[in-house]
């Protein structure tokens, strides 16, 4: 891997022309209530929430739409549970119906036990939605061929997992991400699979350019200081990327020197 | 007429405006379609024919 340059100063976040201050990206779902994923929202710092499109449940009290307005954050749909590019083109169309943006995190599903993408369905799905004119953020394995070829199709950032969703089993493959951040020409963000703090951090290290998670810290026993773990994991991640770390070494290399030892 | 909302039969639906009503009183971060195709706002006025299935949607806490 290319050592990053060194420097201190670190640009923004940028998708698609659009700037965000934080590079944590946090999905709603899994909340046990609206007041914690309003607190949650707040202390991890994002700026942009995933939320799902689903029938109108009239017997619901409120709607994760007044949280995510009152947090003042953006919102991005997904097409989670879509199975084929036409569901997921359709739900992407809806959405935009919905919730007047044109951007969508695209999500098609290829097998219900590990939830993992389905590449030929998802690439089919992006170049159908890149040409109507979305901004199409794409949840995909952590294969750098299918990454480049939905960067190619037209995609704003590609969403690599770290591991299946909800497993919270962190960067199951490290050389993959890796390999894909250093190719990709736009956004790299590290989609699902991040269980704690160092998961988030280690994606960060490694080149993502920001990290999407949601029951991390949904979940999580204390979801708001969760968020706020994840907050930090995030720019520490960052940050230790920027400042370029050391090489691993096989032998010890002291860090005193030995000159000027006493000779006792 | 027999109108599907949400996949529900409902009788008294002549358009997707009604379909959303019987539905929800919100009209913002609503989406409708008619037999899988997504009808656009400034189309909830349409009449809907005996049969059509209507999917009314929204936001939802989600990955």
């Amino acid at each position: 891997m290319e050592p990053h340059p060194p420097g201190r100063g670190d640009t923004a976040l940028t998708i698609a022309g659009k700037t965000f201050g934080s590079r944590l990206i946090l999905g709603t779902g899994g909340a046990a209530s609206h007041a914690q994923l309003a607190e949650a929202i707040t202390a991890s710092g994002t700026e942009l929430v995933t939320v799902a499109l689903r029938r109108v449940d009239p017997n619901a009290s409120g709607s994760v739409l007044d949280v995510i307005e009152k947090c003042g954050v953006d919102l991005l749909p997904n097409t989670a549970g879509c199975f084929t590019a036409e569901q997921a083109v359709r739900t992407a169309r809806l959405a935009r119906e919905a919730f007047d943006t044109d951007w969508i995190k695209l999500e098609v599903i290829g097998d219900e036990d590990t939830l993992l993408p389905d590449p030929v369905e998802l690439l089919d799905a992006a170049e159908t939605l890149v040409r109507d004119g979305f901004t199409v953020l794409p949840y995909t394995s952590d294969d750098p061929v299918l990454a480049r070829r939905l960067e190619d199709a037209g995609c704003a950032a590609v969403m690599p997992l770290a591991a299946p969703i909800g497993t919270g089993l962190g960067v199951r493959n490290p050389h993959n991400l890796a390999l894909i951040c250093e190719h990709a020409n736009v956004p790299v963000i590290c989609d699902a699979g991040i269980g704690t703090a160092s998961d988030a951090a280690l994606a960060m290290e490694l080149g993502c350019s920001a990290v999407l998670l949601a029951t991390a810290v949904t979940r999580a026993a204390d979801p708001a200081l969760m968020a706020a773990a994840m907050r930090d994991a995030v720019n520490a991640g960052r940050a230790a990327r920027l400042a370029g770390r050391i090489p691993k070494r096989h032998l010890a290399k002291a860090s005193s020197t030995f000159e000027g030892m006493a000779d006792l | 007429m027999k109108i599907e909302v949400n996949g529900e039969a409902r009788e008294g639906i002549t358009t997707v405006i009604d379909a959303i009503a019987a539905v929800t009183e919100a009209r913002r971060g609503i989406a409708a379609a008619v037999n899988g195709e997504v009808v656009p706002r400034s189309e909830w006025d349409r009449p809907l024919a005996d049969g059509d299935a209507v999917e009314v949607l929204t936001a939802t806490q989600g990955g």
